[in-house]
């Protein structure tokens, strides 16, 4: 198969970045979204352009690193499948795609298509985490956790961070991943003693790192390639109005953090 | 050659209580004197990081990817081994040592592998502590499986993620730690040397892959937890990124490297399609617990699967290994499926696949069971093949997954560098000539959270070294030669692409040291290596510039070491005159076709020294005394 792409091309940062139209021929079905750049790539180098930049690293769906818009949609067409599992089976023989990273204030574009999410870890630092030393926990048995508590949040854990939730929302929130990343732990027995600051921290986090607020256009939970439910927002929600009238979990809060909102 | 291994004295079960009750100690307070260096942030590096702040020291973490939740241990799928008995099958520390002595194929330290089982029980209660939503009974309690070769049921496991779920934990306890501002993480940056003062470690290279800048990192120890190298092999169900270069850099500095040829080829990978396939992904084994293995019984068999009658299906598995059946261990696994393929009963386009089978367990536990147990599994096969698991079976071939062999390490986990670590699949530790299923995610954070924490903090309480001077003429030498490195690469503007080179070195490798090799093989793939690299000393062909993001760059650098790394895997396997293991020397072998070790000449760790690019490297032994387990001949009938 050959296809017509159209590549957003941008040097760094602070350059501009345009659209570059380039033919690329001789794809077999079975070649995944990404094979086909990397034959595309080859092909450029015979022309002497320099390689179109993406991110990419597992190839199967699991580290989160591939992050391209196809045609307008955060990891292409296929409903749960990041860009890396999708195959060029699904595409028509002489299509045009048009491929462009992931867009918001707190992505900047390092090259190409490859964007900054190091915001997505910051989020994780302020709090989504449970705070546990090595050696510190006790017997794995000791408490019990229902298999339906369990189930919840293995189902909200496995968030890839991925950004395609940002990148699809008009408003270029994160609160997916956020909503995801409390869950995990608001579901656990272990995750209670932090679980409002948790939410408190978090959620600030998310809106200083410029991401926008969520307007229930559940964009997130359409794109995401885990499939990940947007009530785990409406959790987060919950708690963070809870931690907002809660005194006690206020006190455990630095002082900067005092609930406006 | 080889520093003594500082094994403890004593009865196997104690030698780890005594070891860490002789362990020097750095005072709370004199631990943030010291910086130390961590490379990788897969599960041993991140946990070692994370543990290592914890502790109180200062620590810089580094990563090729743009986020430490991205290392390669996110891929795991099976589960992970603890000796906590929980299913009260008889299982216990003794018995998960035995099991991965004897899976290792009699090639381990026996004080390393007890230690590890020790300490595995400890893994359990840190990853649950830390919200690791590991699968539970219905009275909430902790869910274990049977899993790659074991009869006790001793595996945990989240779904078909547990490494992805177990990193996640990793990387909050380091982001915790970032938070705290006791570590700070460079993201896309790639170690590029090793920087040795003295004979000690002291410091790193590296480049950050952003900016193409070249910056000087010290440290008072240097932790390398860079994971295995089996993209050697260009097909790996390893990430693109994962390389040999942060220990293949090391090794050039002096460090020995040990058992380079003992790479595990995994049984259930997904076959490849065709040329273009830049990687090999994988499939939990845990589908061997309820799929049944078959291929047709006669050569050239063309017609679907369901058209087959059982009479005609070999369910070769089975009928070889009556007592482990489907389940028996990898490497045997995966051999037996080559031999039928090479008989000419491989299934698929290309012939390189046999059936894994879900008809008769459906059948017997219904769909809903087994859609639980794999679902997710089943809808990936869907998405890669374009094929319906639930109508046809799967088809699996066996693919290069991971690293026995790796750097030498001590008992501390110290190599022969003094002050530079190796925790992880980056060191040849504990795995012996094959390891098991479920046991890598236990080495990992065993090393990251239990071992080298301590170990590392013997070393700085006995050295006490000072503080690293990254203006010394040996760090100032380290980048010049790291700097001429990247240029020689650059300007030799050949006309052939660095994924060309990878592509033939893989396939030599895949031929002639892969499942079955033989001596004249081997002889023959050192040549055809050198060959490979003389010609990408003249023709290979890097785009772009030093000082800019430039994937092109970076992966040359990578396939640079490779080449020199895939002749030594080859001179390893070359000088091993023994099959064990997942070494299978075709010449080595009992007249019904398994492997023949040979205790008497190769009861030894072989432990390869550097000499120059081009001289033969020198190897040495480091014997291997068995005061516990009597090697017995590995039968899995």
């Amino acid at each position: 198969m050959n296809f017509e792409l159209k590549v957003w091309r941008q040097d760094g940062p602070a350059s501009k970045g345009r659209l570059e139209s380039y033919r690329v021929e001789g794809i077999d079905g079975d070649m995944s979204f990404l094979e086909m750049l990397d034959v595309a790539n080859e092909q450029l180098a015979d022309q002497g352009i320099r390689p179109i930049e993406f991110d990419y690293d597992c190839r199967e769906g699991i580290c989160g690193s591939c992050s391209l818009v196809i045609d307008g949609v955060p990891h292409g067409p296929r409903k749960g499948t990041t860009t890396c599992q999708t195959y060029m089976r699904h595409y028509e023989d002489g299509q045009t795609i048009v491929i462009e990273p992931w867009r918001a204030r707190a992505f900047p574009i390092v090259r190409d298509l490859v964007v900054d999410r190091s915001a997505l870890d910051r989020i994780v630092e302020a709090g989504g985490y449970i705070s546990v030393k090595a050696g510190s926990g006790p017997d794995a048995n000791a408490i019990a956790v229902t298999k339906q508590d369990a189930e919840i949040a293995f189902d909200a854990a496995q968030c890839i961070g991925c950004g395609a939730c940002v990148a699809a929302c008009p408003n270029s929130s994160a609160m997916l991943f956020v909503g995801a990343k409390a869950a995990h732990f608001a579901h656990l027995p272990q995750g209670q003693p932090e679980r409002l600051k948790r939410a408190v921290m978090m959620v600030d986090a998310q809106d200083e790192e410029g991401f926008g607020s969520c307007g229930n256009h559940y964009q997130c939970e359409a794109v995401c390639p885990k499939e990940i439910s947007v009530s785990y927002i409406a959790e987060l929600n919950a708690d963070y109005l809870k931690a907002a009238v809660t005194t006690d979990q206020l006190a455990t809060l630095p002082p900067k953090l005092d609930m406006e909102e | 050659m080889i520093p003594d291994a500082r094994i403890p004295s004593g009865p196997l079960s104690e030698k780890w209580t005594r070891c860490r009750a002789d362990l020097s100690l750095v005072a709370p307070a004199n631990r943030r004197k010291y910086r130390l260096i961590v490379v990788g942030s897969g599960l041993a590096g991140a946990s070692a990081a994370a543990s290592l702040a914890e502790l109180g020291y200062e620590v810089d973490c580094f990563c090729f990817q743009d986020s430490p939740r991205r290392a390669h241990s996110v891929a795991a799928q099976g589960g992970i081994n603890a000796a906590k008995n929980y299913q009260n099958d008889g299982d216990s520390i003794e018995r998960l040592f035995h099991d991965t002595i004897k899976g290792g194929d009699y090639r381990s330290r026996e004080a390393n592998v007890w230690r590890l089982a020790e300490v595995s029980n400890e893994i359990i209660d840190q990853a649950v502590a830390q919200g690791v939503p590991f699968a539970r009974e219905y009275g909430g309690l902790l869910e274990n499986r049977s899993f790659g070769g074991a009869q006790v049921s001793r595996t945990f496991y989240a779904r078909g993620q547990t490494g992805q779920q177990l990193l996640l934990g990793c990387y909050g306890a380091l982001e915790r730690q970032i938070a705290a501002g006791r570590v700070r993480m460079f993201t896309r940056t790639e170690m590029l040397d090793l920087v040795v003062v003295d004979g000690v470690a002291r410091g790193i290279i590296t480049r950050n892959l952003v900016t193409g800048e070249i910056e000087r990192f010290g440290g008072a120890a240097v932790v390398l937890a860079t994971g295995g190298y089996t993209n050697a092999y260009y097909l790996s169900t390893n990430a693109a990124g994962s390389n040999v270069t942060a220990t293949w850099r090391a090794h050039r500095r002096g460090a020995l490297m040990a058992n380079p040829c003992f790479t595990q080829i995994h049984p259930t990978c997904i076959p490849p399609s065709g040329e273009h396939q830049q990687k090999l992904t994988l499939m939990s084994e845990s589908l061997r617990n309820d799929g049944r293995i078959w291929v047709p019984k006669a050569a050239g068999e063309e017609r679907p699967a369901a058209e087959i009658p059982r009479e005609e299906r070999d369910y070769y598995l089975e009928r070889m290994y009556p007592a482990y059946g489907n389940l028996g261990p990898r490497d045997i696994a995966s051999r037996a499926a080559k031999r039928v393929c090479d008989e000419g009963r491989g299934v698929g386009a290309l012939g390189r696949g046999v059936y894994l089978d879900f008809e008769d367990a459906i059948l017997e536990q219904g769909r809903q069971t087994i859609e639980d147990r794999y679902g997710n599994l089943f809808d990936m096969y869907e998405r890669i093949t374009g094929e319906d698991p639930w109508k046809v079976p799967m088809r699996i071939f066996p693919a290069p997954h991971y690293a026995m062999g790796g750097l030498w390490v001590d008992y501390h986990l110290m190599s022969n560098i003094p002050g530079l670590f190796v925790i992880g699949e980056a060191n040849f530790s504990d795995h012996g000539a094959n390891r098991l299923g479920a046991s890598a995610l236990m080495q990992g954070l065993a090393d990251g959270y239990f071992i080298a924490p301590l170990t590392v903090g013997h070393y700085l309480a006995e050295v006490r070294p000072d503080k690293a001077d990254i203006d010394s003429p040996e760090f100032a030498e380290t980048e010049a030669e790291v700097r001429a490195g990247i240029e020689k690469l650059l300007a030799t503007k050949g006309s052939r692409s660095v994924e060309s080179f990878h592509r033939e070195l893989g396939q030599i490798l895949w031929d002639e040291c892969g499942m079955s090799r033989t001596a004249e093989g081997l002889a023959g793939a050192v040549e055809s290596v050198r060959k490979l690299r003389a010609a990408w000393t003249e023709d290979v062909r890097v785009t772009g510039e030093a000082e800019e993001f430039n994937r092109s760059l970076e992966r040359a650098g990578r396939v640079a070491d490779f080449l020199e790394f895939g002749e030594l895997m080859c001179r390893d396997a070359l000088t091993r005159d023994e099959s064990c293991g997942v070494h299978f020397r075709q010449e080595y072998q009992t007249p019904e076709g398994e492997a023949q070790r040979d205790d008497e000449a190769f009861a030894h760790v072989a432990v390869w020294e550097w000499q120059g690019p081009d001289a033969e490297p020198i190897r040495h032994r480091e014997e291997l005394d068995f005061e516990y387990e009597k090697p017995s001949s590995r039968s899995y009938k």
